[in-house]
């Protein structure tokens, strides 16, 4: 489904990542966690194109994220992507948030949006909330709107970058609950998340990330268990035991 | 003060004609003027975020030289310097056949002037409200010139109602300006009956409330622009 293939990113002469490959399957959910600055929020924009890159390619559902002949936008309505700081339009309610590009990208009715819309928000338990803007909703409030908005365009596999990193403890729980259905339902996901609880309840495989390059692609149990790599170990010390 | 104050020169019929046809001159130059500033402002303060170097460079370079040349210099420019600088024709178009030339000369070069300070407010906006946004619009599939429109562009103009306000106000201002070419508006008008009656402190008190009232009415109107576009509700969110 997603196919890396010895990708590089720099930004200037600050090498960002390195020789980074990995596939994530048709129904697979695989959690990229890592230390800060190693790599992981670059990596999972430039899946759908968000941050070029100049060398190496990524392919996505059989076609090229950096070919030019790619219709980029078309690509990216194929690929949900939710953003650590939510990244609502704050002009518009719950409900118009989540019709837009129903709307403008795959040309539904607005009526015929709308009611999907509000289907999605009822899933994502805010169906109560479809005339809110988004400052009037708590922050997993938000993120859940976020999530909806990308599952509205029936994604063929969603991104999800530090999606809980922005929200209060308390409303970790509700954003997690709502990815993990998706994955239970069979979603192909890609989430950069430091919430390990989440990776050993739902992912497949665990991409860990250091310095650029990705260090580990293991199996979750084996992750868990036995990390291969010494970087892998001190980190999984480090986030478990707190 | 030894000033003989007389009120009645202000209902007189010749005085007070003058004067409200001052006030409306300067009604009709504001909003005319403010409607070219917003123009050509949105025009360019949304070429300088285009992904066009051309466009970019264009718009800047207008910014740059309109902001900076005094309002005063470039209405004689337009006035007195570009008919005798384009070619014969054209400049005797502009100085015999142009209608009202006085007021569509001050029109061009307030509204440009003021179109300037426009723009890099809507550019000022667009960068620090609409653009943060642009990944997270594309991101859902929308073309570039799609986010923009639909996200960008009403986020970042939704972010700048309050100083554009203050540039309204600037631009009725200005239009006082023009008196200097020869068109007959409220301040004009107020000196024309100071000199014929000598009772001037009048005249200006009048001029002095004719813009106080334009000018309460244009931060009401945008006042009311501002809610009913939830400018002010989106200014309000917390972080």
């Amino acid at each position: 489904m997603i196919v890396i293939d010895d990708l590089h990113k720099s930004y200037g002469h600050q090498q960002i990542l390195r020789a980074c490959s990995a596939t994530v399957n048709l129904g697979e959910v695989v959690v990229v966690c890592g230390p800060s600055g190693s790599g992981k929020s670059t990596l999972i924009k430039c899946i759908n194109g968000l941050v070029p890159f100049e060398r190496g390619t990524i392919t996505v559902d059989g076609v090229s994220v950096s070919s030019p002949k790619t219709d980029l936008p078309a690509l990216r309505a194929r690929i949900g992507m939710v953003f650590q700081s939510f990244e609502l339009y704050p002009h518009m309610t719950a409900l118009q948030n989540v019709s837009l590009a129903q709307i403008h990208v795959l040309k539904r009715s607005r009526a015929e949006a709308d009611a999907r819309s509000e289907k999605i928000l009822a899933r994502v338990g805010l169906g109560d909330k479809r005339d809110s803007r988004p400052s009037q909703l708590s922050g997993g409030q938000q993120q859940r709107v976020s999530i909806a908005r990308a599952l509205a365009m029936d994604p063929r596999a969603m991104l999800f970058d530090e999606p809980t990193s922005a929200l209060d403890p308390e409303m970790i729980n509700e954003v997690l609950e709502v990815m993990q259905e998706l994955a239970l339902e069979g979603m192909t996901m890609m989430v950069v998340t430091h919430e390990m609880g989440f990776a050993q309840r739902v992912a497949d495989r665990v991409l860990f990330m250091d310095r650029g390059q990705i260090v580990e692609d293991t199996p979750k149990a084996q992750f868990f268990t036995a990390p291969a790599s010494e970087r892998a170990r001190q980190f999984l010390t480090n986030v478990l035991t707190h | 003060m030894n000033y003989r104050w007389d009120w009645s020169i202000l209902f007189k019929d010749t005085y007070m004609g003058w004067l409200w046809s001052g006030l409306l001159w300067t009604v009709i130059i504001s909003l005319a003027s403010w409607a070219v500033a917003l123009m050509v402002g949105l025009l360019a303060g949304t070429a300088r975020s285009s992904p066009s170097r051309g466009a970019r460079l264009l718009a800047g370079l207008y910014i740059d030289v309109f902001r900076n040349v005094p309002p005063l210099v470039q209405l004689f420019l337009w006035y007195f310097v570009l008919p005798e600088v384009v070619p014969d024709s054209f400049g005797l178009w502009l100085k015999r056949d142009l209608p009202y030339p006085e007021v569509v000369t001050a029109v061009v070069a307030i509204g440009l002037f003021a179109g300037s300070r426009v723009a890099e407010q809507v550019r000022a906006g667009i960068d620090a409200v609409g653009a943060p946004l642009m990944p997270a619009a594309l991101a859902t599939g929308l073309r570039p010139a799609q986010a923009y429109r639909l996200i960008v562009l009403p986020l970042g103009l939704r972010a700048i109602v309050g100083p554009l306000t203050s540039e309204f106000l600037i631009t009725v201002k200005l239009s006082s300006l023009s008196l200097t070419i020869g068109v007959l508006e409220l301040t004009a008008q107020s000196r024309h009956v100071e000199n014929y009656t000598f009772q001037g402190f009048e005249a200006f008190t009048f001029a002095t409330i004719g813009y106080l009232v334009i000018g309460l009415c244009v931060t009401g109107l945008m006042r009311f622009i501002d809610i009913r576009i939830g400018g002010a509700a989106l200014r309000k969110t917390p972080a």
